[in-house]
């Protein structure tokens, strides 16, 4: 054992779990308004708007994310002629695997509103954009908190899969010192203990929500 | 517009690209069978620590669960893919790796004890929708403990968690191709190695989505057929 290879390369270390957050915050930032739209999409009695929508949602949570990866790495390029770079292909393929999930949770919270209120709102002479917006969204939003914090925990440890395309996130950076200072042991644990120690403080936080909600 | 692609879509089924795929598909059943059957046997077991009056088996379990599910799954498969063997005396681990389906068997191990956390949690949940009434009324019909879990709790737990326990095997299923990274040839991997060595991505890509799509479909119509079978007149069904 020697651990003193976790200090000697923590700046480097550091910088990895930097593009993690990144790319987790990123991910969110995009894929929570993307997927409200597509939850709306699928609570739409419209045929053309609900078919697609579900579509996309039900095909997404199938596959795995890495795949989902490997899809937007080859076909980005192809798509747009030229080559983007692996964070880019990487965060637009997040985008749409956890907008599939998110819109569940989104569809979720607004079907808990009383069907009532929203006819409130309509009769009350708002359009449905506004309705959505001042009567749906906010008790609607209040209620899935919990579940889209613990959605984004499964986000951040999602993180890992980018490495796969060599993207040089946080556990990437870990495996390339594994092969050069023979310590894997000692890498993976201070890994596993990081990850534990962020995704246990998600956790207790969306437990936290729950019992105020 | 953009750069051109050419389909070929019989590439699916020519040499050797066709062999690949199939066994491909065998692999990736294969491991998620296994790795889930494992999972329900660690699952169960942890449960019944959670639920249990001893308090240090309760922590043993909560710690259990609380950890690996806390740990990203590629973390915990490349700490008992690379790490772990670096622990064994040295003539174990030449041994160790030498053999062919090391990689198939760790995946298994570390796929099993990852969703053994989820399926414990599921199990804990799903007994707590047992109403209390259920153990009481078996008790006064004059049952003795074994009895009531053998024809009471048991059968109605089961019903009650077909659902749960056929989500985990989806999310299992997809999980197997977290595998790739270790190079065990299940159908992400060999889409992905069908693209190296052709640079027709949307064939191989697609045939590995189509793969999991339909053994989600037919997953999902098999176990709703099976819960409406076993179905008990009259049990009050959970929203």
């Amino acid at each position: 054992m020697d651990w003193t290879v976790i200090p000697r390369n923590l700046p480097f270390l550091l910088g990895g779990l930097i593009v993690s957050f990144k790319l987790a915050g990123l991910t969110l930032a995009l894929a929570l308004p993307l997927g409200t739209v597509i939850a709306l999409g699928r609570l739409s009695p419209r045929k053309w708007v609900y078919f697609p929508a579900s579509a996309f949602v039900n095909g997404l949570r199938a596959n795995p994310l890495i795949l989902i990866v490997f899809w937007f790495y080859f076909l980005v390029p192809i798509i747009i002629g030229r080559p983007l770079g692996d964070f880019v292909s990487v965060l637009i393929a997040f985008v749409v695997f956890y907008a599939a999930y998110f819109s569940e949770i989104i569809r979720a919270g607004i079907q808990s509103v009383g069907k009532g209120q929203i006819m409130a709102g309509y009769s009350t002479g708002l359009t449905y954009f506004q309705t959505m917006r001042y009567i749906v969204l906010p008790p609607a939003l209040r209620h899935m908190v919990p579940l889209l914090v613990t959605q984004s925990i499964i986000l951040f440890q999602g993180t890992t899969v980018a490495f796969i395309i060599g993207l040089k996130e946080f556990l990437h950076r870990i495996s390339l010192l594994t092969e050069t200072t023979l310590r894997s042991f000692e890498l993976y644990i201070f890994a596993a203990l990081v990850y534990l120690a962020i995704c246990y403080s998600g956790s207790a936080l969306s437990r936290r929500l729950e019992a105020r909600k | 517009m953009g750069i051109q692609y050419d389909f070929r879509w019989s590439l699916l089924w020519e040499n050797p690209y066709g062999g690949w795929l199939v066994n491909a598909l065998l692999v990736t059943l294969h491991m998620a069978l296994i790795s889930w059957l494992f999972a329900l046997v660690i699952g169960i077991v942890i449960a019944s620590f959670r639920v249990c009056p001893v308090k240090g088996l309760r922590i043993i379990g909560t710690s259990y669960v609380e950890v690996l599910r806390n740990i990203p799954f590629l973390v915990q498969l490349f700490f008992w893919y690379f790490a772990v063997p670096t622990l064994l005396p040295h003539a174990w681990m030449v041994w160790w790796n030498r053999l062919p389906s090391a990689n198939y068997w760790t995946a298994v191990v570390a796929l099993s004890i990852y969703t053994s956390t989820r399926v414990a949690e599921q199990i804990r949940s799903g007994i707590h929708t047992i109403p209390e009434g259920q153990y009481q009324a078996a008790l006064s019909t004059g049952l003795s403990y074994p009895q009531m879990y053998r024809y009471v709790i048991i059968p109605y737990a089961i019903r009650v968690m077909i659902p749960s326990m056929t989500s985990e095997f989806l999310t299992i299923f997809k999980n197997t191709a977290f595998a790739m990274v270790i190079a065990v040839p299940e159908v992400t991997f060999t889409a992905k190695r069908i693209e190296n060595w052709t640079f027709q991505g949307i064939e191989a890509y697609t045939f590995a989505s189509l793969v999991y799509i339909a053994t989600t479909l037919s997953v999902i119509t098999f176990m709703a057929w099976v819960e409406r079978r076993l179905h008990i007149p009259g049990m009050i069904k959970k929203e």
